[in-house]
């Protein structure tokens, strides 16, 4: 088994996997990475399977040093990437591709692009399972490593697998394979609009992220949609839900929320366009799109559609040779 | 009877309504959506992946790979409308007697709480100890149970400022209802007394005390007791 060493934590370090469904009644929420499909491919590439426990970062990566040879793949945002040989070398790691890396240290830094990405090495994050994942519940203070994110000095547990064959600096394949390359800083989302009086003019209002947007939810600023104090019984929500608290401004509610709430329901983001939603960085410009069922169930099959054309690429450019990293 | 309304919650799930999205929590609506969780479970839909019950709300969430919500909701109206009265399918459900030592250092709210009553502290315990509370729902946190059956005349206010660390096991009154923090957090319940039981553990097979629909009974027990009672094994 290797460990990694964390040298640096980056600003939001986790394990995630796809997440723990059916807990929902007790209270737990389903978890997992925010954009599970960027996940599933970091994996594809390193040969994981799909629901092998990845790191997820946000903003800034982490800083890990291992005493191995690791086999790893960056995808989602593209992050700066670099790893230090132990003569103290750099050497640029690209995303979007597996990365063979001699032993050394890969300094994860920032993202520029976007806010989210998710790193698969190969043997997968070999932390203990807890109701049946190993993504991390902060709320809970369960799964993952230890309920809680990456600290300095933490040592992460990779799983075995075969060593990849590499030289003194990373190797990697010519190729790079990726979902939505471009994240743009307007961000669309659709929504499935409730009965809700307020809920069409939701997609009328200029909305902007709030910096206090997290794991739980994403909140909005913008011009409040004024609703008459209601009192509701607490009822179950999901990921994807978009709540009108009493201070008018949207909350999108993502993987780590509470199972309930009791603020109005103005509808719920179409499952095809929850991965925008963990790109979109503090004061990013947000707009709420209506459409129908009907609209998102075929945004949800051309999404997988699309998933699977590169899940088929990834497999076919594998067998190709690695070349050192410039 | 049947639910009165069926509306998309996402695009895997689902929301049954059976009764009023209002307060107060209708006991008869609650226990109608605890009959229809049971036997929806009991019918093992393959397509099934969670089903969370509220107050007046019932949560479906299904695979979208394997069916799409318009064919769900034809197999979940019939399981839905096929509840006969209480006393036929009367299920004896489970009672959970919860330990819980009143008052002192595990409850530093009581004094304060009876004086607003204007009842003893004795006598506040008497009176929330006596009764037969419902787990309504479960949520806000792993474990965290919405318990249904508080006394109105022991509904107390939520403290004007929260305390930011509420000990785990603690059992209190916010607003209507009464119920217990698994887990150290922030709150703002009254707080009255303290359970050794660990509501949640999510290593345990059965990872929550509490299930939706269980019955509660808490019984007030000393203090001396609290470190040699049995912790939920």
């Amino acid at each position: 088994m290797i460990l990694l060493q964390v040298l640096a934590p980056g600003a939001s370090t986790t394990v995630q996997d796809r997440g723990r469904e059916g807990w929902r009644h007790l209270g737990v929420a389903r978890g997992g990475a925010l954009d599970p499909v960027q996940a599933a491919l970091a994996n594809r590439m390193v040969g994981n399977p799909a629901d092998a426990a990845v790191l997820e970062i946000t903003l800034r990566g982490p800083t890990l040093a291992f005493d191995a040879p690791l086999r790893i793949a960056l995808c989602g945002a593209r992050i700066d990437a670099a790893f230090i040989a132990a003569d103290g070398t750099r050497h640029p790691v690209p995303c979007d591709r597996p990365v063979a890396l001699p032993a050394g240290t890969l300094a994860l830094g920032m993202i520029r692009r976007g806010l989210r990405a998710w790193l698969a090495i190969d043997g997968g994050i070999a932390v203990a399972p807890v109701l049946g994942s190993r993504s991390t519940d902060l709320r809970g203070g369960f799964g993952g490593l230890d309920g809680r994110a990456l600290r300095a000095g933490d040592r992460v547990p990779v799983g075995d697998s075969a060593p990849p064959q590499v030289g003194p600096v990373p190797e990697a394949p010519g190729w790079w394979i990726a979902l939505d390359p471009e994240p743009s800083d307007a961000t669309r989302v659709r929504y499935v609009p409730s009965d809700h009086a307020l809920a069409l003019p939701l997609s009328r209002g200029a909305w902007r992220v709030d910096p206090r947007s997290d794991r739980q939810g994403l909140r909005c600023t913008g011009t409040p949609l004024a609703c008459p104090p209601q009192d509701l019984l607490s009822a179950p929500v999901a990921p994807g839900t978009i709540q009108l608290p009493p201070d008018g401004r949207p909350i999108v509610l993502l993987a780590d929320a509470q199972t309930v709430g009791g603020y109005p329901r103005l509808g719920h983001v179409i499952a095809a366009d929850l991965h925008r939603l963990a790109q979109a960085r503090a004061g990013d410009a947000l707009r709420f799109e209506a459409v129908d069922a009907a609209a998102a169930t075929k945004a949800r099959l051309r999404r997988s559609a699309e998933v699977a054309r590169l899940e088929w690429a990834i497999d076919l450019m594998s067998p190709e040779a690695d070349i050192p990293c410039a | 009877m049947t639910a009165t309304h069926c509306e998309r919650l996402a695009d895997d799930a689902l929301l049954l309504s059976f009764g009023a999205d209002s307060p107060p929590v209708d006991p008869d609506t609650n226990a109608r959506v605890h009959r229809a969780a049971a036997r929806i479970r009991a019918a093992r839909l393959p397509w099934l992946r969670d089903l969370v019950p509220a107050y007046a709300t019932l949560a479906v969430f299904f695979d979208p790979d394997a069916i799409d919500a318009e064919a769900a909701r034809q197999p979940l109206a019939a399981l839905i409308d096929d509840d006969t009265t209480p006393d036929e399918h009367a299920t004896p459900g489970r009672c959970i007697e919860i330990p819980v030592v009143y008052g002192g250092a595990f409850g530093e709210d009581l004094d304060a709480a009876a004086a607003e009553l204007g009842l003893t502290p004795d006598a506040l315990i008497a009176r929330h100890s006596a009764a037969l509370y419902t787990v309504a729902m479960i949520g806000f946190a792993p474990g965290f149970p919405y318990l249904s059956g508080l006394d109105p005349a022991l509904a107390l206010p939520r403290l004007a400022t929260p305390r930011t660390r509420v000990p785990a096991g603690s059992v209190g009154i916010g607003g209507a209802q009464t119920g217990l923090y698994p887990r150290e957090s922030p709150g703002g319940w009254r707080l009255l007394g303290r359970t050794p039981l660990r509501l949640f553990d999510p290593t345990r097979e059965t990872p929550s005390l509490l299930a939706p629909g269980d019955r509660v009974r808490f019984r007030p027990i000393a203090a001396d007791d609290f470190a040699r009672s049995e912790t939920w094994a």
